[in-house]
């Protein structure tokens, strides 16, 4: 079990963005994450990677727990090294990219793997450059994040997410802030580790590229999970209405 | 010709003791600045307090009057400070309150993205401050921290008002021997000499930081 997540819950103030949430991801699993906006899917996704504390509920990273409660609800604290060193298994893309735009495409791979794992500077040159390779983007490697386009941006930042070595990838929207021609540059890469078997959960709004490349699509509306089944299950026959009139308006 | 040549060699010495201030200032009010400003987006709430009530204290008074206080007040205390160092102290804590708030507000500027993306990387925040943040920081405090550092220069001259020979004193005091106001035009071509050097080197800072955008 790659991830597992137990009745989790989160508010922002009054707002109950997540409300049990129960998910478990398998290894070489692709799961896309589909629903309205609002309905909390970034929101789990940040939830599993720690960018937000959950407020109840259990966490599990590979059988370890970021997040976890004792038997009278009461969250029980984990060391936040320990939590940093567990969500290493995990490599996170963001919507809005978020490269470091003071350091070069290459710089932007070898940060983390040098600071981090501190792996020597050769092999991590070596290593962007490989990564840079895969997702076509060698001839990239010195120039600055404002010097290239959208979907460059989010091809570096997958390698730079790929350079940690995660065993699970966490995709947040990734081509939502792209202009519609560069969509496909980066579902592609997102496909070819697809091939590859690296465990991976996206929320994505490209309803066909989720029927494609799933093995497992999750509809969720208002912090919700309504429905958990294969593509065609969700595409040709969901049980839900409401999924039924969420897809009517996105296809 | 010669008068000219001999004021101008009286300033400069007078300008030396501006010179130091200028450096020493320099040299210990940013580092400060940046630990504060460091400490104030820190979560320790009496330090923030602290800081707070620092930056209020520093920059709503004026630095003449905080000259004076530590050259005139302290005594009264039983610290009996040199002019140079009631100066040295004075202008360090004024533009480290004025340092604080500008790195500061640097610092928040920053894309919370960033912050995210280091986090999702493994990074601690230490690792997160000096490698990602601060060096964007640093750009966009360019600015203004060139704006302090032209104003300061020119705020040396107020330690003329505690008996130190600082290049304006001497300028002063050549105006009222002589009954002539050539002295006060050569300190301030030579105070625009200091500006224009300042304002050359965070040119150059400014340039070599615009690679990125």
């Amino acid at each position: 079990m790659m991830i597992k997540a137990e009745n989790i819950n989160k508010s922002f103030g009054k707002l109950h963005v997540l409300k049990n949430i129960n998910l478990e991801v398998q290894k070489g699993e692709v799961i896309s994450i589909i629903g309205p906006s609002g309905s909390g899917k970034s929101t789990l996704l940040r939830c599993l990677n720690y960018l937000e504390k959950i407020d109840s509920g259990r966490i599990e990273i590979e059988g370890e727990p970021i997040a976890a409660m004792d038997q009278q609800g009461q969250k029980i604290h984990i060391p936040e090294n320990q939590i940093r060193r567990i969500c290493r298994k995990l490599g996170m893309v963001f919507q809005s990219f978020n490269l470091f735009p003071h350091k070069t495409v290459l710089e932007n791979i070898i940060e983390a793997p040098i600071v981090v794992k501190k792996m020597p500077k050769e092999e991590a040159v070596a290593l962007a450059e490989e990564l840079l390779g895969k997702v076509g983007l060698a001839d990239k490697r010195d120039a600055y994040p404002s010097q290239i386009s959208g979907g460059q941006k989010q091809r570096v930042a997958i390698a730079r997410a790929l350079a940690m070595k995660p065993d699970i990838m966490l995709f947040d929207e990734p081509t939502s802030a792209l202009d519609p021609e560069l969509v496909g540059e980066v579902l592609s890469v997102i496909k070819a580790l697809a091939k590859e078997n690296m465990t991976m959960l996206i929320v994505t709004h490209e309803m066909a590229f989720a029927r494609e490349v799933s093995d497992r699509v999750v509809f969720m509306d208002s912090g919700e999970i309504i429905e958990e089944a294969t593509p065609e299950k969700i595409f040709k026959n969901p049980e839900h209405p409401r999924i039924r009139a969420f897809l009517d308006k996105m296809l | 010709m010669s008068y000219t040549l001999n004021v101008t060699g009286f300033l400069l010495k007078g300008c030396i003791i501006t010179l130091q201030l200028y450096a020493v200032t320099i040299v210990f009010s940013i580092p400060l600045g940046i630990i504060c400003a460091l400490a104030k987006i820190s979560r320790y709430k009496f330090l923030k307090a602290f800081l707070e009530f620092y930056t209020w204290l520093f920059r709503g008074t004026p630095l003449l009057l905080q000259l004076f206080f530590t050259y005139y007040g302290l005594p009264v205390f039983g610290i009996r400070l040199t002019q140079e160092q009631a100066a040295a102290i004075t202008f360090v804590l004024n533009y480290a309150a004025y340092f604080t708030e500008i790195f500061r507000a640097g610092i928040q500027s920053i894309d919370k993205g960033q912050y995210e993306a280091a986090k999702a990387l493994g990074m601690n925040y230490r690792q997160t401050m000096w490698r990602i943040i601060l060096p964007q920081a640093v750009k966009r405090v360019l600015p203004p921290t060139g704006n302090e550092a032209i104003t300061l220069i020119k705020d040396t001259a107020l330690v003329a008002t505690i008996g130190m020979g600082d290049m304006l004193r001497a300028a002063k005091e050549v105006v009222t021997r002589d009954f002539k106001i050539s002295a006060f035009i050569i300190a301030a071509v030579i105070y625009l000499l200091l500006t224009t050097v300042v304002v050359y080197v965070f040119k150059k800072l400014e340039e070599k930081y615009s690679v990125y955008d």
